[in-house]
């Protein structure tokens, strides 16, 4: 399986990751590379074999519902980029 | 004084052979005259401080062993006040505003935090030449990388700028510079040390531990950040044994096996024959060798490097330039903010690995990468179970080759190569670590050894003995 230039712009806009034209040929080249050392993979039989979902075969933890965090809402909002009262500010979406 | 160990430093603290004021000052001024790059923010005001506190324990006979032993922080656990950047330019505004569990761990100990390392952007690589604030130097020659993802706090330890330094490893980010930088790195169980707070890159493999001179203070600073943490909902729930008590017993009868697959092509012979040597030793005090074979292991890096950069592209889609964190000029709509923001915040490393976890994770793609990977990383993590009937402990090189040089390795997929080794302990989970073990050419050669899961004793027990019985790890590099 080998990407094309195509085909590389479209994931870098599905993970909101602008790519230009001088760019575009190493970034297919290096992907490329990256992806043929995975068909390494293929040459084994993994037809019978479970994925591996947690390195210590452990399920999720539950726990009570009740609010465990302190109220950092105004440390949080003094590190933000751009803030209104109790939000974060973006360019406007609809007008 | 900066040639003591964390326990050296910590007796002659108690016996106020110095105060721990003067002993921060005397690492300060040492990192502020190094030229390493090892740390991204030195923090003199909060060490003097913290030290003064520290005094004060010290004084009124409240401390604990640890209380006033400064330390070098790696720049991805949340320090509260300071900057927090995972040496990402998109990170580089962020103030945390929150401990991480770790952070906090060191801090109720009464701990001197001497600054924050330098370390590949997100921990992503193997050189730490992925940094927005620059490749770290190699104590042992400045020609050379100190490894990565955690170079900065190999350097910083290496270098003697700080007595020990706080480390991860997703992938061999705390051995590989270990024995680069030719110091003593553990990388425990996962679920062992909380994550709370420590920027996750691929949260079922990151995993935190110390970097330090000698196994002994590994023990020592394993047992202040080792535990159950209700924040982390993958920290496991079992007690921790206090490290330093078994560090004495006989290694004798111990079983090591040594994986035929760590020995094929590609290991320098340099490199090898100081593993060959350091086994010899360890026959010597009484273990007994035997060859054993993880069969799935070499195909450790294509299966890291799809399990990896999935959980990265997901990690980091919270870096948007919204709510922390980098944001872009003047952006025209919201497409526009995360695009630039992104783009313009992100390394190149950085984005490599985002999208190539994009696309393994994308619509029809699935089944053929993530899935496929995370089956073969279940045969990986089988191979281990079967070698752990047969032996107590595994080991063999920590890397393929000593230090390279700055600017060598240009080519990603050949930089992944430099973690061939490493890769599989991450896959299964499983604690592994690296100790000095000799040099080739001057520079220094790490001994990895894995164990069993929960095992770190018997590592740190291994670890302490080889080093009652040779002096790697006590050799200094030149002008230190």
């Amino acid at each position: 399986m080998s990407l094309n230039k195509e085909q590389v712009k479209e994931i870098a806009q599905l993970a909101k990751l602008s790519i230009n034209d001088s760019e575009i040929e190493q970034s297919t080249i290096e992907l490329n590379n990256i992806l043929s050392l995975m068909a390494e993979l293929g040459k084994i039989d993994t037809d019978h074999v479970e994925p591996m979902a947690h390195p210590l075969e452990m399920s999720q933890r539950l726990r009570e519902d009740v609010v465990s965090e302190a109220d950092l809402s105004e440390e949080f909002q003094a590190i933000a980029p751009k803030t209104g009262k109790q939000h974060f500010l973006v360019p406007t979406v609809i007008e | 004084m900066h040639t003591l160990s964390v326990a050296e430093l910590s007796k002659s603290l108690k016996n106020k052979e110095f105060s721990a004021v003067e002993l921060t000052q005397h690492y300060l001024d040492r990192i502020n005259r190094s030229d390493l790059n090892a740390f991204i923010t030195v923090t003199d005001e909060l060490a003097l401080s913290q030290a003064r506190e520290a005094d004060a324990k010290l004084a009124n006979g409240s401390g604990s062993v640890l209380t006033g032993i400064p330390f070098a922080q790696k720049d991805i656990f949340c320090t509260k006040g300071v900057k927090t950047s995972a040496g990402s330019k998109i990170l580089d505004p962020f103030i945390s505003p929150y401990d991480a569990t770790l952070s906090h761990k060191l801090n109720i100990e009464n701990m001197v935090m001497l600054g924050k390392t330098n370390m590949d952007e997100f921990a992503m690589g193997s050189s730490n030449e992925n940094s927005f604030y620059g490749p770290v130097k190699n104590p042992w020659n400045k020609k050379m990388v100190p490894g990565g993802s955690s170079g900065g706090s190999a350097a910083a330890v290496a270098g003697r700028l700080s007595p020990f330094a706080t480390g991860t490893d997703t992938g061999g980010s705390i051995r590989q510079p270990s024995s680069l930088c030719g110091i003593t790195g553990i990388k425990p169980t996962y679920g062992r040390v909380s994550r709370y707070g420590m920027i996750a890159y691929a949260s079922s493999l990151d995993q935190a531990g110390p970097m330090t001179q000698t196994a002994e203070d590994a023990a020592l600073i394993l047992n202040a950040i080792a535990g159950f943490d209700e924040k982390d909902s993958t920290s496991a729930p079992r007690d921790v044994p206090d490290y330093t008590k078994s560090l004495r017993d006989s290694i004798k009868s111990l079983k090591i096996g040594i994986p035929k697959e760590f020995f094929l092509e590609g290991l320098d012979s340099s490199v090898e024959k100081v593993i060959t040597e350091s086994m010899k030793e360890f026959e010597a005090m009484g273990a007994k060798l035997q060859e054993i074979s993880l069969p799935n292991s070499t195909y450790a890096i294509p299966t890291y490097y799809i399990v990896a950069p999935c959980e990265c592209s997901s990690n980091l889609s919270r870096l948007d330039g919204v709510r922390y964190g980098y944001r872009c000029k003047d952006p025209k709509d919201l497409n526009d903010l995360y695009l630039r923001s992104r783009s313009e915040g992100f390394g190149d490393e950085v984005k490599r690995r985002i999208m190539i976890g994009t696309y393994a994770l994308s619509a029809g793609y699935y089944d053929a990468y993530y899935l496929k990977a995370q089956k073969v990383r279940h045969l990986i993590s089988e191979d281990f179970k079967r070698a752990f009937k047969k032996v107590d402990i595994i080991m063999g090189p920590v890397s393929p080759t000593t230090a390279f040089e700055l600017g060598a390795i240009k080519d990603p997929v050949s930089m992944y190569l430099a973690d061939i080794y490493t890769l599989s302990a991450n896959l299964a989970g499983l604690p592994g670590m690296s100790i000095p073990a000799g040099f080739s050419n001057n520079l220094p050669v790490g001994l990895q050894m894995i164990g069993n899961y929960w095992s770190e004793e018997v590592l740190l027990n291994a670890a302490h003995q080889f080093q009652t019985q040779t002096d790697w790890h006590s050799v200094l590099p030149e002008n230190i």
